[in-house]
């Protein structure tokens, strides 16, 4: 496993890098909001996919929630699960799919144990992937998009326990 | 209590308190209805509700929403199952309709066995939705009344739904919290799969009941007869999820062949007799596949003989 790799085992120091980068570009909404999303896109694009790239083996969903799961990309799970893990995990916490390979929810929940920013996140609901703003920076899309077309009814919701009307 | 909550059979099975079974039926690889019905009949006498399989272990059979229907218009109350690997959204959302149309209102709503595991592995896997969506979609529909997108339906569907449980997996402190999570995306009842480990089952149950969960979602249990070790090594090396303790796979194995299948009932009854002592259990889902009449015969033994509910 490369070095960049091997900062995921470190989840508590990402979380707070993760959260700086999105301050950051919040901060700088206006001027995207100047030059436009599209150009902003652009801009944002690549370094997103090279940096996130790097480290997260990001496959550029255009949706990044890898902050409320552990910081661990959910689109590694070959079911690209965003509420996992699925009942098919194997012994000693492998993946259904690839004996070899560590079951992409059972790193993401014991990481996301030792996060204090955006750990619980894991507890929420996750909406279905949108999969029109493949290949577009995760960034802009929360800037520019709001709840995108999903009916009102889809709000991530918080607590664990939710009682029904 | 919402109106379009749908009262069945099943579900009046679970609110009156009383121990519960349901059991697997396998839909068969035909096109003739009564081959359907034939794989519900021994288990059918036995169960309040019968769980029609979507290509489990991804493996092709006939439509789960057939075969469902066939079996509710003969009289059984009915587990349509649905799992996210063969559909997209659009789908699924058009299938949540046609069942609630057709009557079929208990939906347990799966993530799906991965294409690797069956008969096809060449196939393309869609997961477009989780089942935690698939959860939530069936409850949108039901409750607003929407499709995902936003367009209004005319008439409501009818629901009564259901999520899957595994105990037995990693990250098991994760597993009670996940059962939360299906809670709040509109799961109201849980079956779970196959329980060979009660240790593992009762620490699960512990938490769970800590959580509250009991009171808001009926959990029953996976169960079934083993017919031998080798039975066993293809349930955990083949079907994904299982897990059979070692223990289990020696006692089979020690077993001499022609007393092995009244071992398998009797490590199936002596389970369900422990199962049915843990505090948040409302019953158990039998599991017993080319092995109904072994699974029909444990149920006898143990006096979960629901006969009350036919026709």
């Amino acid at each position: 496993m490369s070095l960049l790799k091997r900062l995921r085992d470190y989840p508590h120091i990402l979380e707070v890098a993760y959260q700086f980068t999105e301050r950051v570009v919040q901060r700088l909404h206006p001027l995207f909001k100047r030059i436009g999303y599209v150009q902003a896109d652009a801009l944002l694009r690549i370094p997103e996919k090279i940096g996130k790239g790097a480290v997260f083996n990001c496959q550029m969903c255009g949706q990044c929630t890898l902050h409320f799961t552990g910081m661990t990309c959910p689109m590694g799970c070959p079911k690209n699960l965003r509420n996992g893990p699925c009942g098919g995990v194997r012994l000693g916490g492998f993946c259904e799919l690839d004996a070899m390979m560590k079951c992409v929810w059972v790193e993401a929940f014991e990481r996301s144990q030792k996060m204090k920013v955006y750990g619980d996140g894991i507890f929420e609901i996750r909406p279905p992937l949108n999969h029109r703003l493949a290949d577009s920076s995760a960034f802009i899309n929360i800037l520019s998009l709001q709840n995108d077309g999903m009916p009102n009814v889809w709000q991530t919701q918080t607590g664990i326990v939710h009682e029904r009307k | 209590m919402n109106e379009n909550r749908m009262n069945g059979r099943f579900e009046s099975a679970l609110r009156s308190g009383r121990f519960v079974v349901t059991a697997e039926v396998t839909p068969p690889d035909s096109a003739d209805p009564e081959d359907v019905l034939k794989a519900g009949t021994i288990l059918g006498k036995y169960a309040d509700a019968l769980n029609v399989t979507d290509g489990s272990g991804a493996n092709c059979h006939i439509s789960s929403l057939a075969a469902c229907t066939i079996l509710s218009n003969a009289g059984y109350d009915v587990i349509f199952q649905m799992s996210c690997r063969d559909r997209n959204r659009i789908a699924m959302q058009a299938e949540l309709l046609g069942a609630s149309a057709l009557g079929l209102h208990n939906v347990l709503c799966l993530t799906g066995d991965d294409v690797t595991a069956g008969d096809h592995p060449q196939a393309r896997r869609v997961f477009d939705f989780d089942s935690i969506q698939l959860l939530q979609t069936a409850r949108i529909m039901r409750d607003e009344g929407i499709f995902l997108s936003g367009r209004k339906l005319s008439a409501k569907p009818k629901f009564f739904l259901g999520g899957a449980d595994n105990p037995f997996v990693e990250p098991f402190d994760f597993r009670p919290l996940r059962l939360a999570k299906k809670i709040q995306a509109g799961a109201e009842f849980f079956q779970s799969q196959y329980c060979f480990d009660v240790e593992r089952l009762k620490s699960h149950m512990q938490k769970v009941c800590d959580l509250g969960l009991p009171e808001k979602a009926f959990i029953l249990i996976g169960v079934g007869p083993l017919r031998s070790e080798k039975t066993a090594k293809f349930l955990r090396t083949k079907v994904p999820g299982v897990m059979v303790p070692d223990a289990v796979v020696e006692r089979m194995r020690k077993t001499l062949s022609e007393k092995k299948r009244e071992e398998g009932k009797k490590i199936c009854i002596e389970i369900i007799q422990q199962v049915m002592e843990i505090k948040g259990v409302a019953g158990i889902h039998m599991m017993a596949y080319k092995q109904e009449e072994a699974g029909a015969e444990v149920l006898e033994e143990v006096g979960l003989n629901n006969k009350e509910m036919m026709r």
